[in-house]
């Protein structure tokens, strides 16, 4: 584990996020935006649900020969002149990185977005050793002058609206006039492309994630839409690739496929604006380009899930359709899920990567409205996979006290239907009694948790099967 | 979903009616008003003494639980032509998830299977298999309809209900922004994680509030007694009541968390 989590406290987390009126703003924006434009994407393209299907197969398929993919792929970057590094955690990760700055005698790193630079907390590290990263994707530029985690992956600035966003840049762009007119959001955008602009010119190393990995060509393809990637990997000496395993495709053929279904359940874009291949360091007939070409290929996890039920979640292609549709998410916001990752795809990797006793709330947390699954790109059944995360818990007895010995008492019953007729028709009849006046509690001993924002509806009575017994028995049979 | 050819449908199919248990304890008008809709239909309908399909317990990671449960519901509707339960989401349990739950015991798999692809939500059951184009009922008023999630996603429930409420005369359907988002019941979850739950269906209210229709019609009872409880809380006079009700034309009693009195408008 690297970056501190506080998914432990996921309750006082989401209790927190629903009184914070400006989140609960920003998080509107969530729901109404994304929304609209994924679906008006996909019903522009007659073969959206194929292409999912063809994407699903595609992630199956590399999954199951990973370790043939994985040769490959390092044996083309390397004839291409780059290298391969793999790392088995974090920690690996976060060295064979610093080695790499060191060699060059970095002091400033220019950074791509990438989450799985969030997951290994590269940040901090390199700070930590004298090197000063620098984010260029305007959110994630943001997040850090906060020094906040993303709390969406694909806009990471999502929770904060442009008067925060102007108040961080008062306090951290001290050089320029206090003065300056900044209440329009195309001027915070000037200003920080403007202070970047310098930035990317000073790096000596360029951190960029990767969206693919193609094992045909050895190339690394991010998707991005600021054009910040491209400065990023192309202008400094040394260009590092971060990426998990589960990011290598087959083939190119593979990626134009993946390609059509990520940006449309992402933004609703045909395409990003920038699609950029990257194989190997500068050739002596190319017109710029890093000198140095290195990947990390991080574990961190990823390989103890291939082979159980989880490996579903390794198709993922971190479009965040599943987050910008969930209801949970939709009212307490990603940083409530206390870690890197948050939605139903964050309630499903985060166990696997910080252990369920740690993120055991997350995929609790969940209606089962199964919206999410019903947008995925490539179909991960994520209501399932949460499912099985509350089968592990019960097992391991994480399971809260209450609500087991709650199961216990109902399962009582309800494996002993002659009892269950009797007990709920004395409950039912008393609690139909004492609701006869109003139609419904306010109050109800033990049930604190639905009267606190419901009433509870008073039963009618008679129960269904008493009624029958009464009624019908001997007739319909 | 499955669509049995209505040729190779018995003449007068024998029903189990799977009441399931909130409807059973709660609001045994709803088992009625599917019972007289099924039978409307040229149905012979039973109910065999059942408890619940153990959807609680599978969604909360008991599998021990869920399977002894299951296999008791598995005999219990042996022998009807077809399952029917007045709710999306317990449907889908036996439907969707039934066969997962035997997937090493090709035994009771094969009985899971058997009664997934007989088993079917009521309105879907109706339009979808017995092909009803039209119920017997008038209902005075507009209402607006919330897509309760498992029947939606699982079972493809979204025009069926809407299409026999088109047949009721006097009522008029108005439809509510983001009909198909949910209301944040979620089985336990309201209870474990009752402030999230209470946002969620704090912003269903509003959005059933601002379709201006005097009645919320769903197909699931938990979904019902969630969005009935919050409405109540708020204060807000919206009749709430099971879609079989207004189907099977059975609204004289009150709806779900009103008393009696306040049924007479």
């Amino acid at each position: 584990m690297t970056v501190h989590s506080t998914s432990p406290q996921f309750k006082q987390n989401a209790a927190r996020a629903l009184n914070d009126d400006q989140l609960q703003k920003a998080l509107n924006n969530v729901k109404q935006g994304f929304i609209d434009k994924r679906q008006m994407a996909a019903d522009k393209l007659p073969e959206f649900e194929a292409l999912r299907d063809a994407s699903r197969d595609i992630k199956n398929h590399t999954l199951e020969h990973l370790d043939l993919y994985l040769e490959a792929y390092e044996e083309k970057v390397k004839a291409s002149g780059g290298h391969v590094h793999f790392a088995r955690d974090a920690a690996e990760a976060r060295d064979i990185i610093l080695n790499i700055c060191r060699e060059t005698d970095a002091k400033t790193v220019t950074k791509g977005k990438s989450m799985i630079s969030e997951e290994i907390g590269i940040n901090h590290h390199l700070e930590a050793n004298g090197i000063q990263p620098v984010e260029t994707d305007l959110g994630e530029y943001i997040i850090q002058l906060r020094n906040e985690l993303p709390s969406h992956i694909i806009a990471p600035a999502v929770h904060l609206n442009a008067t925060q966003v102007e108040e961080d840049f008062r306090r951290v762009h001290t050089h320029l006039d206090a003065k300056r007119d900044l209440s329009e959001p195309v001027q915070l955008l000037t200003e920080a492309r403007a202070v970047l602009r310098e930035r990317f010119l000073a790096a000596d190393v360029g951190i960029t994630g990767a969206n693919f990995l193609v094992a045909e060509t050895g190339t690394s393809i991010i998707v991005t839409n600021e054009g910040n990637g491209d400065l990023t990997q192309i202008l400094p000496k040394t260009h590092i690739v971060l990426a998990s395993l589960e990011k290598l495709v087959p083939t190119l053929e593979d990626v134009s496929q993946l390609l059509r279904v990520l940006a449309r359940s992402a933004t609703g874009q045909e395409l990003s604006v920038y699609t950029t291949f990257s194989t190997g360091p500068r050739r002596s007939t190319d017109a710029d380009g890093p000198e140095n070409y290195h990947v990390v290929l991080i574990d961190n996890g990823r390989s103890s899930m291939l082979g159980t039920s989880f490996e579903e979640m390794l198709r993922c292609i971190r479009c965040g359709a599943c987050m910008n549709h969930c209801p949970v998410y939709h009212a307490v916001g990603g940083h409530a899920y206390g870690w890197v990752y948050p939605g139903p795809m964050g309630a499903v990797l985060t166990p696997s990567l910080i252990g369920v006793d740690q993120a055991g709330h997350l995929p609790n947390a969940s209606t089962f409205c199964g919206r999410c699954e019903s947008v995925c790109p490539v179909r991960i059944p994520l209501p399932k996979l949460m499912r099985h995360w509350r089968e592990r818990e019960f097992e391991r007895h994480l399971t809260p006290a209450t609500v087991r010995s709650g199961l216990k008492f109902w399962g009582f019953f309800a494996k002993r239907p002659a009892l269950y007729r009797l007990a709920t028709r004395v409950a039912m009849g008393a609690l139909a009694l004492a609701g006869r006046r109003r139609g419904h509690f306010a109050w109800l001993p033990m049930s604190k948790g639905w009267t606190k924002y419901r009433d509870f509806p008073a039963p009618q009575g008679e129960t269904f099967q008493a009624r029958w017994e009464r009624e019908r028995k001997g007739q319909a049979a | 979903m499955s669509v049995l050819p209505s040729q190779g449908r018995p003449a007068k199919p024998r029903v189990g009616l799977f009441v399931t248990c909130l409807v059973d304890l709660m609001r045994p008008s709803v088992g009625f008003a599917a019972v007289k809709l099924l039978e409307d239909a040229g149905c012979i309908v039973d109910a065999p003494v059942q408890t619940c399909c153990g959807q609680p317990a599978y969604n909360s990671g008991d599998r021990g639980t869920t399977r002894d449960l299951a296999m008791r519901m598995i005999e219990a509707f042996q022998g009807y032509d077809f399952v029917v339960a007045p709710s999306g989401s317990c449907a889908g349990m036996i439907k969707a998830h039934y066969p997962e739950l035997f997937e090493e015991d090709p035994n009771w798999r094969a009985k899971a299977d058997a009664l997934a692809a007989r088993t079917y939500e009521l309105t879907s059951f109706l339009v979808d298999v017995l092909c009803v184009t039209k119920v017997d009922a008038a209902f005075n008023g507009a209402v607006t309809f919330h897509d309760s999630c498992s029947g939606l996603r699982e079972l493809g429930v979204k025009t069926q209900p809407r299409k026999l409420l088109a047949s009721v005369e006097g009522l008029t359907l108005v439809e509510m922004k983001d009909s198909d988002v949910c209301c944040g019941f979620g089985g336990t979850f309201a209870v474990k994680y009752s402030d999230i739950s209470g946002a969620i269906v704090d912003a269903k209210a509003r959005n059933i509030e601002d379709a201006h229709v005097p009645t919320l019609l769903a197909g699931d009872l938990g979904c019902l007694m969630n969005m009935a409880g919050k409405l109540s809380r708020d204060g807000r006079l919206i009749q709430v009541r099971h879609v079989a009700e207004v189907l099977a034309g059975m609204t004289d009693v009150a709806p779900i968390g009103a008393a009696k009195a306040d049924a007479i408008k």
